[in-house]
């Protein structure tokens, strides 16, 4: 099976050091980049069914120049080769314009699954993978906390996580699916995957070799952002410490004062 | 040209969702405010009984009948009529933050290239555009958007206005299908699990248990006090992880985001995977056993103290200013 995976560099939610710069964009600077987190669910169960079946992952990015460093660590968990694509055209894009471009660059490789991370923690809509599917007319497998392809029939079914348990769904494949937690915990990289990693091709695309994803010129995207602050600092709590039933009466009477109850 | 502003129901069990109504709420607040008009979009197996519903809210509601989405994903078919309604003259979508919604509104972003303005808490309209807030970057920062073009889309969290209905019924105006806009999967089967009825997103009031509860039958007092408060039991990914309760129940990162009126966290650290997911809450309490526990940061009362002595405590409390 071959499978692709979007992997998108973010801020590193644990530093908590993420900030947005004058012009209301994501100061990419200001923290350090990590694989998002549900990309690397996605990463991890493209690496057990390769393990499985047979056959090859590899990973696709949009990102600035220097997400070759954050690429690397895939790599590192197995990835056999990295496709980035980066411009200065590409700064700030909005999502019509990266779900074009990742369909468009995703277009020119060969895959039966394309997986993705079901949001990305800096941006949050969960919108790209529906996107990307869409513009390639392939299924999507949204949700998945289980991945089950039967690459002799041609066809895959996900476990698709609902508000009330799961639904299971099947489709032909190339299919895209997006995942979640419930797919496992990924694997730290080895040593000797570090070591290979280094060596492993990262191809970089530019907007130019990519016509199909029409990137409007002079950054003229659909949607801005035209504020931003930071919200109200809580006033510092109020600390308890009694016994039990004293510290029951506590809360109750916050709730109480609150209307909670 | 005057905006047309269509609502999306999202039914369940039936039923027309709560977020619907105050999609549909909300529609009609921007088209009042634009000078344009409201509309309301149900695409269901069976859609006449929340299409009657949503039209409490709205001048006009589209009822789609679309049998295949007994059988296969809705997304798909309510972006074909979606994408029929904006050759008619719609210009905004609103769907709600859901699973969902998020992939319609996804498809409809690679159909249309239209723009989208993802996880709005509040939207009210502003010149040309909806102008919609966010929480943004684990609550470090909200953020006030606009669309640059005529159309576009919005994504609407759960609690981001209050619904109200109309003055008057509006019309409901049946349809039959038009398929799938992209290859829609086959539903095999859908199962349901026990505990994981209520909505984590839309619950005013959260109980989550944390690492501190230490087993499936710790959740126990978690629940007592979630059903005492009128509440929904959230997780961690420390508790979920241990295999404790389902993942549909985390709250974080990789979780949910909630902003409840009261967070009540017991047994609770406060991982920053967590509060990315949960500091925007109205009111927050804790109960830890460690007085460093940094979910004391952000909690507006902090008990220190063992859950399973301070947990039952409280219910007794609520029980006894209840009367029970």
């Amino acid at each position: 099976m071959r499978i692709l995976v979007l992997t998108k560099p973010v801020p590193d939610p644990a530093a908590g050091a993420e900030r947005l710069g004058p012009d209301f964009r994501l100061d990419r600077a200001a923290s350090p980049s990590v694989v998002n987190g549900n990309d690397e669910y996605a990463l991890e169960a493209a690496l057990q069914l390769v393990e499985a079946h047979g056959g090859e992952v590899a990973i696709l990015s949009m990102a600035p120049a220097t997400g070759t460093d954050t690429m690397r660590k895939a790599l590192a968990m197995g990835a056999l080769r990295g496709v980035l694509v980066t411009d200065p055209a590409l700064s700030g894009a909005d999502l019509p314009t990266t779900i074009r471009v990742l369909a468009a660059a995703a277009a020119a490789e060969e895959f039966d699954l394309l997986l993705t991370g079901l949001d990305t923690s800096d941006g949050q809509g969960g919108a790209v993978a529906a996107g990307v599917a869409a513009r390639l007319g392939l299924p999507l497998l949204s949700t998945a906390g289980a991945i089950e392809p039967d690459p002799a029939a041609g066809r895959v079914r996900v476990r698709r996580l609902s508000a009330k348990g799961y639904d299971v769904i099947e489709a032909p494949m190339p299919a895209v699916v997006s995942c979640t937690q419930a797919l496992g915990a990924p694997r730290y990289p080895s040593l000797k995957g570090i070591m290979a990693a280094r060596s492993r091709e990262i191809a970089q695309k530019a907007v130019s070799d990519l016509p199909d994803a029409e990137v409007p010129a002079d950054g003229a995207w659909a949607t801005r952002v035209v504020a931003a602050e930071k919200p109200a600092a809580r006033a510092a709590g109020r600390v308890v410490k009694a016994p039990p039933d004293e510290a029951a009466r506590e809360i109750a009477d916050f709730l109480a004062g609150r209307r909670l109850i | 040209m005057a905006p047309v502003i269509l609502a999306i129901g999202e039914v369940a069990d039936g039923t027309l969702t709560r977020l619907s109504t105050e999609l549909a709420t909300l529609a009609r607040q921007l088209a009042d405010q634009a000078g344009g008009s409201a509309v309301g979009l149900v695409v269901d197996a069976a859609p006449d009984g929340a299409a009657t519903e949503l039209a409490t809210y709205l001048p006009r509601v589209v009822a789609v009948t679309a049998p295949s989405v007994a059988a296969e994903v809705w997304a798909p078919h309510a972006a074909a009529e979606v994408r029929r309604l904006a050759g008619e003259g719609v210009t905004h979508v609103l769907v709600g933050a859901t699973t969902d919604g998020r992939d319609l509104a996804g498809t409809l972003v690679g159909l249309l290239g239209w723009g989208l303005l993802a996880n709005a808490s509040g939207v009210s309209w502003s010149g040309a555009s909806p102008e919609v807030e966010a929480i943004v970057l684990g609550a470090k920062a909200i953020t006030k958007s606009v669309l640059t073009g005529d159309t576009g889309i919005v994504t609407v969290r759960p609690n981001a206005v209050e619904a109200a209905p109309a003055a008057t019924q509006g019309e409901v105006e049946a349809r039959t299908a038009e398929g799938a806009a992209t290859p829609a999967a086959t539903v095999v089967e859908r199962v349901a699990e026990a505990g994981a009825e209520a909505s984590l997103e839309e619950a005013r009031i959260v109980v989550v248990g944390g690492r501190g509860v230490g087993s499936p039958e710790g959740f126990g007092i978690v629940e007592e006090l979630a059903a005492a408060l009128g509440g929904v039991v959230g997780a961690t990914r420390a508790s979920v992880d241990a295999g404790w309760i389902g993942y549909a129940r985390q709250i974080g990162q990789t979780g949910k985001v909630v902003k409840p009126s009261l967070y009540l966290g017991l047994g609770v650290s406060g991982a920053m995977q967590h509060r990315v997911g949960m500091q925007s809450a109205d009111a927050i309490v804790a109960v830890n056993r460690d007085p460093d526990a940094p979910i004391a940061e952000v909690a507006d009362l902090f008990v220190i103290g063992d859950l399973f002595e301070v947990g039952p405590a409280l219910l007794a409390e609520l029980r006894a200013r209840r009367g029970d």
